[in-house]
């Protein structure tokens, strides 16, 4: 038995149940690869890569079972173009629109507020960690609220916050934003790179390299945006999904679920039910999109995905980073520079880390060349962590 | 990036609420779960409680579990029991 415990939650039998569903599991994977060769299930949240790695159960369960990482990681997918825009910032090498003070905001730089995740990804040139250690002023958080509290303290001085994550952290960033509008902070901004579930796995979903059998979906997510905007994964392509909580029975029971519908037929099932209404949180969304709306947007390593995206509504404009300081068009779109890193193909899974002839070679996390392996909770970190033979 | 943790809410004043897990008490913004009150647990990401956690559907999913790791274990129990006939003594 190789599941490990991490966190349990099954006290006093521990690890039992761990085993009793791992051998259910098993049992399934048997009876269904006896008319298939393998079967692959994608989870697409970072929390995930790490918690299927981490407790062992990419190891435990039967080869034929593939556990793939698919784009899950915001971090991840973050465009190097978003990222050369936000060190363009740090390095205040940037226009000012009108109505900010010209001068003033040219003779001090703005200061940079990011999640920490952020730090190291490499832009095209250069990353926030590098421009910080030749000077630039970039400070890590752990929420919005505390960006916000920054700039509060020191009105004379831009705060740029970097407004990266899913559904589950937009409107986190949103909230922020209608509380520095109603105690009317000037000094405060957003640079928007926020990327949306759903565009993200039907575009996966009909995709011709990708072969994904059922989705384990993010339970935070859901969370927020609940199944509906799931059941395109039903309707149109007759997969199984399945939202699923983070501890190893999670995991374990949410796995089942899957292969059940697999052989019953696809619906979307919500295994984390203690965070997860089917409506999702109401309140939530209508923060977020009071103040974002939907946009197409770029995903590192897949490309652009219509819809994916959120940008500022045109009431919030003077909260758009993007609009203050001008950023140049040309850090919106494709910039890439090119390397043999496959982490595009690994976010797709179309392969698996150990399969890029880079990982774990000239590609380690103390030396990263792709933004899976920077991120703690990227596929490649988690396999160079848990899962290298 | 999406991880978010629960935390049982030890006091809430307007959209302001304080937070407790493991004797760390945290600032949590309710602005998205207004109907929160002292004692729920919600779950907490980048400082907003993004959710109340039902305790009910906890504590049913956990007894279904159970119940699956009891039946496994009557069941290995039985086998056991064919293996031995004088299932009355315990060679061990």
């Amino acid at each position: 038995m190789r599941v490990e415990q991490r966190r349990s939650t099954s006290k006093p039998d521990e690890g039992l149940l761990e085993r009793v569903l791992l051998a259910k599991v098993n049992g399934f994977v048997a009876e269904l690869c006896k008319t298939r060769k393998t079967i692959n299930l994608m989870e697409v949240c970072g929390t995930h890569t790490m918690a299927i790695s981490g407790f062992g159960i990419r190891r435990a369960v039967d080869p034929r079972l593939r556990l793939l990482s698919g784009p899950g990681c915001p971090v991840c997918v973050t465009a190097q173009g978003e990222i050369d825009a936000a060190i363009d910032i740090a390095r205040a090498e940037i226009g000012y629109s009108h109505g900010f003070p010209r001068r003033r905001a040219v003779a001090v730089p703005p200061v940079v507020v990011t999640f920490g995740d952020m730090m190291r990804v490499p832009g095209t040139q250069t990353s926030l960690e590098q421009e910080k250690a030749k000077g630039a002023d970039v400070r890590v958080v752990y929420s919005a609220l505390d960006a916000l509290r920054l700039a509060e303290d020191t009105p004379d001085r831009q705060f740029v916050f970097l407004g990266v994550g899913f559904e589950t952290t937009a409107p986190t960033v949103a909230a922020t934003v209608l509380a520095a509008q109603e105690s009317g902070v000037r000094n405060f901004s957003v640079l928007p790179m926020f990327k949306t579930i759903p565009p993200a796995l039907d575009a996966i979903a009909s995709s011709d390299r990708v072969n994904v059998d059922g989705f384990i979906l993010p339970g935070h997510v859901a969370t927020i945006i609940g199944t509906r905007p799931y059941e395109l994964l039903r309707d149109k392509y007759h997969l199984p999904s399945c939202v699923v909580g983070f501890e190893a029975l999670d995991v374990l029971q949410g796995i089942l679920m899957l292969l059940k519908q697999m052989q019953t037929g696809p619906q979307v099932e919500i295994q984390y039910k203690r965070s997860v209404r089917p409506e999702g949180n109401e309140k939530a969304r209508e923060v977020m999109d009071t103040v974002f709306r939907p946009c197409n947007a770029t995903w590192r390593g897949i490309g652009a995905i219509a819809g994916s995206g959120l940008e500022f509504r045109r009431e919030f404009a003077e909260f758009d980073a993007r609009k203050r300081f001008r950023i140049a068009k040309r850090r919106t779109p494709n910039a890439e520079r090119r390397t043999a890193c496959r982490c595009g193909d690994v976010m797709l899974g179309v392969i698996v880390p150990p399969e890029c002839k880079l990982f774990a070679k000239t590609c380690t996390p103390e030396s990263p060349v792709g933004p899976c392996m920077v991120s703690t909770e990227g596929a490649c970190a988690a396999y160079f962590k848990y899962d290298r033979n | 990036m999406c991880l978010a943790v629960p935390l049982r809410l030890v006091s809430v004043n307007g959209t302001d609420a304080v937070g407790e897990v493991g004797g760390i008490q945290r600032e949590v913004s309710i602005m998205m779960t207004p109907d929160v009150k002292v004692g729920d647990y919600v779950i907490v990401h980048a400082g907003f409680a993004i959710q109340v956690l039902d305790q009910k559907e906890a504590e049913e999913n956990l007894e279904l579990l159970r119940q699956i790791g009891e039946a496994a274990e009557q069941k290995q129990e039985a086998v056991r029991s064919r293996r031995r006939p004088d299932s009355g003594h315990d060679p061990d």
